[in-house]
C-alpha cells in the first residue's frame, strides 16, 4: 500500500476511561484505511467500536498513540485545526442520529457545507437537494428536522455527512435504523462514493451481510483489533 | 460570520419566549434609565436655571469700604525709615464720600466687548430707594438695565410675568415692579407709583409689568428700570454704572477671570461658583443618585440575559455538540452565543430607547404648575441625546459581559460526552 494513498493512520491507541473507575477501554488499537477504500467495524456490544470512531473522528483527544488524518499527525494540532479538519476531511453519522431540531432538513445538510465556505449558498443549497435525492427524502427537505421519522433522519446525517465531500467518512451504526430496502440504499450509496469518486469509508455495524459486502472487516473483540 | 448570525438568530426563534423575557428586561431598564435621567436633569436644569440664568458669570462692583492706607500713615511712612513706628491716636476714620460707583466704567466695558472669552457684557446701576404707598413707605431696589441685553443673555422676559420688555426697554419713567411688591402695594400695569431716593429726590415712575423670580423675598424687593431712568433717578450722568455684569462663553473660566478682572481694574469681582457654591453640589448628587440607580437597573438586566443564556445552553448542549462535530470550532459556538445575547440586548436597548422618550414625553406633558416657577407649566425633562447614547452603550456592553460567560461555557462543551450520553 501506498503510504501517501493513507488517509487514515491509527497507531497503538489506548484509551482509558477513570470514572467510577478506571477501564482500558482500547487496547494497542493499530489500523489503516487506503484512499477508495470501504473498510466496516464489527464486535461485540460494548467492546469500544463507538469510543474509537470518536477518537478517530478528532472530537476525542483523550487518548494515548498517535492518530494521523492525510498525513497530518493530530496529536499537536490546536482546536480549531481539528474543527478544520472534521469540516472538511470527515463525515460523521452517530449512531444515534443527531440533528439541529431548530433547523430544517435542507439547512441541516447544507450547515457544514455553509460553514466550510468553498462554495456559494446556492451550489451548497444544490448540493444538497441531490445528496437529498440520492437517499429519497428529497421530499421532506423543507420539514422541520423534528418532523421526520427515524429512519428518514438516518439518512439525512448521511446527506449532511457527504456535503463537503469528505476524504473519509465514519458511520456509527449509520444503517441500524433502517429496512432492508434502505440499507441497501445507503450501501450503494456508500459503494459508489467508494469506488467512483475514491473516497475512503469506516462503518462501525452489527449487520453481519452489510459488513461481508464491504472491503475490509476490521473486527473488535475488548478494545483490541483481532482481525 | 453571517453564518453565524443565521444560527445564532434560529435558535433564538426556537427560544422566542425566554429571549423576549431577556429582552424585555433590557428594555425596562434602559427605559427606567432614560426617564430617570431625563426628568432628573430637566429638574436639575430648572433648578439651576432659576439662579444660574440670572446670575452673570463675572459681576463687577464697587464695594464702599474704609481705605486699607489712611493719609495719615502715608504721611509719616517716610520718615518712619530706621525709626520707631509712629503711632497715630486718630480714631473712627469714617469712609470716603465715595458712591459705589465703577470708576473709568465705559473704559472698561470697552475693554472686556473685545475680549474673546466674553459673551455679553451689561452695565447695571443699583439704586436704593423707598416707594411711598399712602402713609407707608416700602424700602426697594431698583437695578437699572439694558433691557434688550437682559433680555438676550438671562432670560429677562421669562421672569416678566406681565408686560412688555419693550415698554421697559423704550419708555421714560417706566419700571416693572417686582410682583410680591407690586402685590402689597396694589399697583397695577399703568399705574404711577411714588419713589423716593437716598438723597430725597421723588420721581413717579409707571409700573409697565411684573417680574417674578420665583425667591419670594427677592419678589418683594427688586425692581427693574432702563439704566436712563435710574441714571435720571439719581441724578447722575450717563457713564455712571455701578455693576458691570459678564456672560463667558465658558463658565468654568469665571472664577480665574473674576481673579484677572479684579486685579487688572481695581474693582471687586465675584464669580458665579463662588455665589451659587451650593447649587453645583445639589446638582451632582441627584446625578450620581440616578446614574447609580440607571446603572443598576442595567446589571440587573445583565444578570437576566445571564440567567436565560446559561438556561438555553443547558437545552441546546445537542445542538452545540452537533455543530462541533460537524467542524464549527469552539470560537464560532462563542460566537453564536454572543452574537445571540447581543442580538437581545440591542432589540431590548432600541425598544428601550422608545419607551423611554415615550414616558419621558408623558412626563413632560404632566402639567406642573407653581407660583415660583412662572415660565414652567410642565414637568421638565431634559431630552439630551446623551443619555441615550449612555443607556445603549451600556446595555450592549452589559449584554456582552453577560453573555461572555454562558458563550464561553458552550465553547468549551465536549460533544463526544454529550453524543455518548444519548
Ligand atoms: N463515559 C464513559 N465512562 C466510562 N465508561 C464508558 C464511557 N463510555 C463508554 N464506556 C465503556 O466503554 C466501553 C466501550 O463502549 P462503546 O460505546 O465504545 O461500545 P460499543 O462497542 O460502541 O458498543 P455498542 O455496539 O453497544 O454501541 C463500554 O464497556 C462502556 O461501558
Ligand atoms: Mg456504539
Amino acid at each position: 500500500m501506498n503510504k501517501s494513498e493513507l488517509v487514515l493512520e491509527v497507531e497503538k491507541v489506548n484509551k482509558y476511561f477513570h470514572d467510577p473507575m478506571t477501564i482500558h477501554v482500547l487496547k494497542d488499537v493499530s489500523m489503516q484505511v487506503a484512499r477508495g477504500e470501504f473498510v466496516s467495524i464489527t464486535g461485540k456490544s460494548g467492546c469500544g467500536k463507538s469510543t474509537l470512531l470518536y477518537i478517530l473522528s478528532t472530537m476525542d483527544t483523550d487518548y494515548e498513540g498517535e492518530l494521523k488524518i492525510d498525513g497530518e499527525p493530530t496529536r499537536m494540532a490546536s482546536r480549531t485545526r481539528l474543527a478544520r479538519i472534521r469540516n472538511e476531511k470527515i463525515g460523521f453519522v452517530f449512531q444515534f442520529h443527531y440533528l439541529l431540531t431548530e433547523f430544517s432538513v435542507l439547512h441541516n445538510v447544507m450547515l457544514p457545507g455553509l460553514k466550510l465556505g468553498m462554495k456559494s449558498r446556492e451550489e451548497v443549497e444544490h448540493r444538497a437537494m441531490e445528496l437529498l435525492d440520492d437517499l429519497g427524502i428529497a421530499d421532506q427537505a423543507r420539514k422541520a428536522a423534528n418532523q421526520i421519522s427515524g429512519g428518514q433522519k438516518q439518512r439525512v446525517a448521511i446527506a449532511r455527512a457527504m456535503i463537503n465531500d469528505p476524504l473519509i467518512i465514519m458511520g456509527d451504526e449509520p444503517t441500524g435504523n433502517l429496512d432492508s430496502r434502505n440499507s441497501d440504499i445507503v450501501f450503494d450509496i456508500f459503494r459508489k462514493i467508494a469506488d467512483e469518486h475514491k473516497r475512503s469509508l469506516l462503518i462501525v455495524t452489527h449487520d453481519q451481510d452489510f459488513a461481508a459486502r464491504t472491503d475490509r472487516i476490521i473486527d473488535m473483540d475488548d478494545g483490541r483489533v483481532i482481525t | 460570520m453571517r453564518l453565524l448570525a443565521t444560527i445564532a438568530l434560529t435558535l433564538l426563534r426556537a427560544k422566542l419566549r425566554q429571549s423576549i423575557v431577556a429582552a424585555v428586561g433590557v428594555m425596562f431598564s434602559i427605559a427606567m434609565f432614560v426617564t430617570l435621567l431625563g426628568f432628573m436633569n430637566g429638574l436639575n436644569e430648572l433648578l439651576d436655571g432659576l439662579i444660574l440664568n440670572r446670575t452673570p458669570h463675572v459681576r463687577l462692583y464697587n464695594e464702599l469700604r474704609a481705605s486699607a492706607e489712611q493719609p495719615v500713615e502715608l504721611a509719616y511712612a517716610d520718615s518712619a525709615k530706621g525709626t520707631a513706628p509712629i503711632h497715630h491716636f486718630i480714631r473712627s476714620i469714617k469712609p470716603k464720600d465715595d458712591l459705589p460707583r465703577l470708576r473709568n466704567a465705559t473704559a472698561i466695558m470697552d475693554v472686556l466687548e473685545k475680549d474673546p472669552r466674553v459673551l455679553a457684557v451689561s452695565p447695571r446701576l443699583v439704586a436704593q430707594v423707598l416707594f411711598n404707598v399712602g402713609t407707608t413707605d416700602l424700602t426697594g431696589q431698583v437695578n437699572g438695565i439694558d433691557v434688550m441685553q437682559e433680555v438676550r443673555y438671562y432670560m429677562f422676559q421669562d421672569y416678566l410675568v406681565e408686560g412688555d420688555p419693550n415698554d421697559l426697554a423704550n419708555g421714560n419713567n417706566t419700571i416693572v415692579l417686582g410682583k410680591g411688591l407690586a402685590d402689597i402695594m396694589q399697583a397695577r400695569i399703568g399705574d404711577l407709583v411714588q419713589v423716593t431716593t437716598a438723597t430725597g429726590d421723588r420721581t413717579m415712575l409707571r409700573v409697565v409689568g411684573y417680574f417674578q423670580s420665583g425667591i419670594a423675598d427677592y419678589d418683594k424687593v427688586q425692581c427693574y428700570a432702563n439704566i436712563k431712568t435710574v441714571q435720571k433717578l439719581l441724578a447722575r450722568p450717563a457713564s455712571y454704572y455701578t455693576d458691570i455684569n459678564l456672560k463667558l462663553h465658558d463658565l468654568e473660566e469665571a472664577p480665574e477671570m473674576a481673579k484677572e478682572l479684579a486685579a487688572r481694574f481695581g474693582v471687586q469681582a465675584t464669580d458665579i461658583q463662588t455665589a451659587n457654591a451650593q447649587f453645583e453640589t445639589g446638582t451632582d448628587v441627584r446625578n450620581i443618585i440616578s446614574y447609580a440607580v440607571g446603572v443598576v437597573l442595567l446589571i440587573v438586566a445583565g444578570f437576566g440575559i445571564y440567567n436565560i443564556l446559561n438556561m438555553m445552553i443547558y437545552e441546546k448542549l445537542d445542538a452545540i455538540a452537533i455543530l462541533k462535530a460537524t467542524g464549527f470550532s469552539g470560537s464560532d459556538v462563542r460566537r453564536i452565543f454572543l452574537l445571540l445575547s447581543v442580538i437581545i440586548g440591542i432589540v431590548g436597548a432600541l425598544g428601550g430607547l422608545v419607551v423611554g422618550i415615550t414616558l419621558q414625553n408623558i412626563i413632560d406633558n404632566i402639567p406642573f404648575i407653581t407660583a415660583a416657577l412662572p415660565s414652567v407649566t410642565t414637568f421638565p425633562v431634559d431630552y439630551s441625546i446623551r443619555y441615550y447614547v449612555i443607556a445603549v452603550t451600556f446595555a450592549l456592553a452589559t449584554t456582552w459581559v453577560a453573555g461572555w460567560f454562558p458563550a464561553r461555557k458552550a465553547s468549551h462543551v465536549d460533544p463526544v460526552e454529550i453524543i455518548r450520553g444519548k
